[in-house]
């Protein structure tokens, strides 16, 4: 299989960028993408070029490393999967592939395809948890959680926090993320006690790092490689009226 | 040199409370004088690195990815272990302790594997506690399941994505510490060497990977919890990151490494398809507890698996092993299966795989009952594949999956180093030869949670009293320079092979040689191999880029280096064992029907090897039962 890649490049965070195309042979329907890049790099090796610089951990859909944007769409052309998991079967003999970073004013790219995600963190660091110290804890069963809790508490928490919702979003929100994140907490008998405060420090932090604001397009849920459902953002936009209610 | 292990006094029931009784306390006044330097972000470092904070220590954690929320700890589908008899089907904490110590073949040491168990049921109150949406009943109690190995049902779970949720819990702790400004972070951070002044870890050397500038930070303590290493093999079930560096460069300063050659393969992995594959995905050991292994009874029968009748396959676990069947221990199942598929019933486009068969589970539970207990690893699988695994059975094949080995620990979790401590799956310390399933999570959270935050204060109380150290140390400069040296010389190489081609070449002789058999011959044959790879990697291999800039090439490069030293490491100490034990199945010691041989009257020690300018010396740690008999490890 042959294909041509229109690879984004740019050295670093000050300097200009621009597309660089590759044509690729030697490639298998069974090679994921990432390994048709790996081969690419390889390549580049052996003509003493700098290899191209992208992002990826776990390569099983879980970590959230990895994630560009592939013919215009967040992880490529299927529907809720991650760039690791997309197999070069997805594309044609011949077929132009081009590979973009995240373009999201609150992820400024690094290097090549690698953007700064760390605002997502930032997010999190703002009440993204329960305050419980390590020896605190009473006995688990103490607390009963109903499996619908449990389970939607699940739902929202399977966010592997890779950044395609905001890089999919023509806003550049991060509203799906903060969401899954405080929905999961929320919803929990343990996190009941920080509510208010969570999904008001949350949804701030999320205004104050720059990501734009959620228009419900619902291009976001599309992309999630975990399907959080946009239902989430309703939610937290609910709990945050009532947060503030509270508060008054 | 005598190896201490520091293990306290007292009946095995009293050895953990005896300790904290009697180690020392440092006032919390004192406690933020004191700065640690935590390595990883995954169980053992962010719930270590958070419980220090919580402490009042001044913390500064680092990881090689873009945020703490990714170490592998995420990728762990299966659950978590913990003694807490919900099920009322007769566990205890003496139960999980002895199936533990059984599983590991009698070779690891009482007194830690008791603690383990011991300390588990609070381990799960704590991560409820922090948010994990663990399963649950329509009553809204836990729910459990069982691993393989045993036969109560203990393992804790959060649908297939466990370790995500319980890393998202110790993350959300780090960050809870960090916005009270007693954690530091830094991501995108690898750690390249270790500082040792006057005999004690003082600090650490690493590298930017944003800027690729080299920097140097001081502590008085240095904890390693840097994860497996089983990226050695190239192939595995880790993230394409996990390396062997931090505890690399720790051995080369002083630090033991015990039983390196130990190694988990799990049977159940997605078969590897091509040469240019990067890593095999595992499919969670749970789906054993409803799926049912087999092959073909017919060599190279190529029917579809759908189309072979019952008669004609050969549960071949549930033929051996009738009493654990499908839920045999992972390195007797991976045997079983290489045994089948070295014999010429392999199945898939390779011949290198068997399979995991739904068919009975689906008739017996109803389809929306395995949906909901394996619901995602079948669409995991779906994705990968692109079959349907409600319809015909998986393929699975055996990968290399965890590292039992690492870096020797004496009972308080510090190297042979002082100040140096190493936790989680870089340390040798609870699963002996071989690591039961969902006992991993556990280790890692109970030794970043619980133990190490209990035993630093031993060694910080002395510390308070000396000065701290400072980057301005010669020994810094020294060890800067020597970095710098390394990265210099591979960047200006430029030969004519990639970084990954060297990489492959250590992986075939790797995983021919040193996994589920292995032999005189072949290790020795790996052994001088693996020293050829290493001559031609040091003169042939090409690192384009530079120094300081992001270079992904130059970061895999410093990785392989470091694995292909600790590959020599792992051959020569599974040559030195002459006895099968575990997952370390030495074919000439094994019994008339094909099973391990342990040698107890030789071999009931921990290897403990030193490094000495490029050569290993070993040391023994003999193990003392004092509570239970070794016996015959029988699953039949
Ligand atoms: C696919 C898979 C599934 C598993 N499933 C289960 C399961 O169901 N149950 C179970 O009990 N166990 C399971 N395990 C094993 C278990 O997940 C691991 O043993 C455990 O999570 C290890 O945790 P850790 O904190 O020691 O290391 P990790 O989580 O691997 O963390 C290592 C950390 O060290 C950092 N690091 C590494 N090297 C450097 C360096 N040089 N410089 C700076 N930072 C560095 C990394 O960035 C990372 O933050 C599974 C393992 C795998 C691979
Ligand atoms: S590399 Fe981990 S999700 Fe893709």
């Amino acid at each position: 299989m042959k294909v041509t890649f229109k690879i984004w490049r740019q050295e670093n965070a000050k300097s200009n960028g621009g597309f660089q195309s590759y044509e690729v042979d030697g490639l298998t329907d069974d090679m994921s993408f990432l390994e048709a890049l790996d081969h690419l790099n390889e390549i580049l090796v052996g003509q003493n070029q700098k290899t191209i610089a992208y992002e990826y951990d776990c390569r099983e859909g879980i970590c959230g490393q990895c994630g560009v944007f592939i013919n215009g769409r967040a992880h490529g052309p299927l529907d809720n999967i991650t760039t690791c998991q997309l197999h070069m079967r997805s594309f044609t003999d011949g077929q132009t592939i081009v590979v973009e970073p995240w373009r999201a004013k609150a992820f400024p790219v690094i290097k090549d395809l690698v953007v700064d995600r760390s605002a997502l963190d930032n997010i999190m660091e703002q009440g993204g948890y329960i305050s419980a110290k390590t020896g605190t804890a009473p006995e688990a069963n103490a607390i009963l959680v109903g499996k619908d809790v449990a389970d939607k508490a699940m739902d929202a928490a399977a966010c592997i926090g890779c950044g395609a919702c905001v890089a999919s979003c023509k806003n550049a929100s991060a509203a799906l993320f903060t969401a899954a994140k405080i929905n999961h907490m929320n919803s929990l008998p343990q996190g009941k006690q920080e509510a208010h405060r969570r999904v008001l420090e949350m949804s701030r932090q999320m205004e104050l790092e720059g990501f734009g604001s959620c228009t419900f397009t619902g291009a976001c849920e599309v992309e999630c490689p975990e399907g959080i459902s946009i239902t989430n953002i309703a939610e937290m936009n609910a709990r945050r009226a009532m947060a503030k209610w509270h508060n008054l | 040199m005598v190896l201490y292990a520091k293990i306290p006094n007292g009946p095995l029931e009293n050895k953990w409370r005896n300790y904290q009784i009697t180690s020392q306390l440092i006032n919390p006044a004192n406690k933020k004088k004191l700065n640690v330097i935590v390595v990883g972000s995954g169980l053992a470092g962010a719930g270590a690195a958070a419980t220090l904070a919580e402490l009042g220590y001044d913390v500064k954690c680092f990881c090689y990815q873009d945020s703490a929320r990714r170490a592998h700890s995420v990728a762990a589908q299966g659950g978590i272990n913990a003694a807490k008899n919900y099920q009322h089907d007769g566990d205890s904490v003496w139960r999980m302790f002895y199936d533990t110590l059984k599983g590991g073949d009698f070779r690891s040491r009482e007194a830690n594997v008791y603690r383990l168990a011991e300390l588990s049921a609070p381990l799960i109150d704590h991560y409820v506690q922090q948010g994990v949406p663990f399963a649950r009943e329509y009553g809204g109690v836990l729910v459990n399941r069982s691993f393989g190995g045993v036969h109560v049902q203990r393992t804790f779970y959060a649908r297939g994505q466990t370790g995500q949720q319980l890393l998202l819990a110790a993350y959300s702790q780090l960050y809870k510490m960090k916005r009270a400004k007693k954690v530091q972070m830094f991501p995108r951070h690898e750690m390249l060497d270790l500082v040792v002044i006057e005999g004690k870890a003082k600090g650490i050397v690493v590298r930017d990977l944003t800027t690729g500038e080299l920097k140097r930070f001081a502590a008085d303590a240095v904890v390693l919890a840097t994860g497996g290493y089983s990226r050695v093999f190239r192939l595995s079930t880790l993230a394409i990151g996990c390396n062997g560096s931090a505890i690399w460069k720790a051995h080369k300063r002083g630090a033991f490494f015990a039983a390196p050659s130990f190694t988990q393969i799990h049977p159940t992995a997605l078969p590897q398809t091509s040469e240019a594959q990067s890593k095999l995905t595992l499919m969670s050991e749970s789906l054993r507890n409803d799926g049912r292994i087999w092959v073909p009874k017919k060599k190279d029968d190529d029917r579809n698996a759908n189309a072979i009748p019952e008669e004609e396959r050969d549960y071949y676990l549930e033929r051996r092993y009738p009493s654990f069947g499908n839920l045999a221990p992972r390195d007797i199942a991976s045997r079983a299966a290489k045994e089948r598929i070295d014999a010429g019933y392999g199945v898939g486009r390779l011949k290198n795989a068997v399979y995991l068969d739904f068919k009975h589970a689906i008739e017996r539970f109803g389809i929306e009952i395995i949906k909901d207990r394996y619901g995602n690893l079948f669409k995991m699988y779906k994705k990968i594949t692109g079959v349907d695994a409600y319809e015909e059975p998986m393929q699975i094949s055996p990968a290399a999956h965890f590292s039992m080995g690492g870096l020797w620990v004496d009972y308080e979790l510090m190297t042979t180093i002082p100040g140096l401590y190493a936790i989680g799956e870089c340390n040798f310390s609870d699963h002996g030869a071989n690591r039961l399933g969902a006992n991993s999570l556990l280790q890692a959270s109970i030794d970043g949670y619980f133990v190490l935050p209990n035993t630093i204060n031993n060694y910080l109380a002395n510390a308070l009293k000396e000065d701290h150290p400072t980057t301005e140390h010669p020994e810094f400069e020294k060890v800067e320079k020597e970095v710098a040296a390394q990265i210099n010389k591979l960047l200006f190489i430029k030969g004519d092979k990639t970084v990954d081609h060297f990489h492959r070449e250590l992986g075939k002789v790797m995983w021919q040689e040193c996994t589920m058999s292995r032999n005189k011959e072949g290790l020795e044959k790996a052994i001088s191999q693996i020293q050829k790879i290493k001559d031609a990697f040091w003169k042939e291999v090409n690192v384009t880029g530079g120094h300081h800039e992001m270079n992904t090439e130059l970061e895999k490069a410093l990785r392989l280096a470091d694995f292909i030293e600790l590959g020599l490491l792992m051959c020569t100490d599974a040559l030195e064992r002459e006895e099968s034990c575990g997952a370390h199945f030495r074919e000439e010691h094994q019994t008339s029907d094909g099973e391990a041989l342990r040698h107890d009257e030789k071999y009931s020690y921990v290897s403990a090897w030193e490094y000495h300018n490029g050569n290993f010396k070993l040391h023994k740690e003999t193990l003392e039962f004092a509570n239970v008999q070794p016996t015959v490890r029988s699953y039949k």
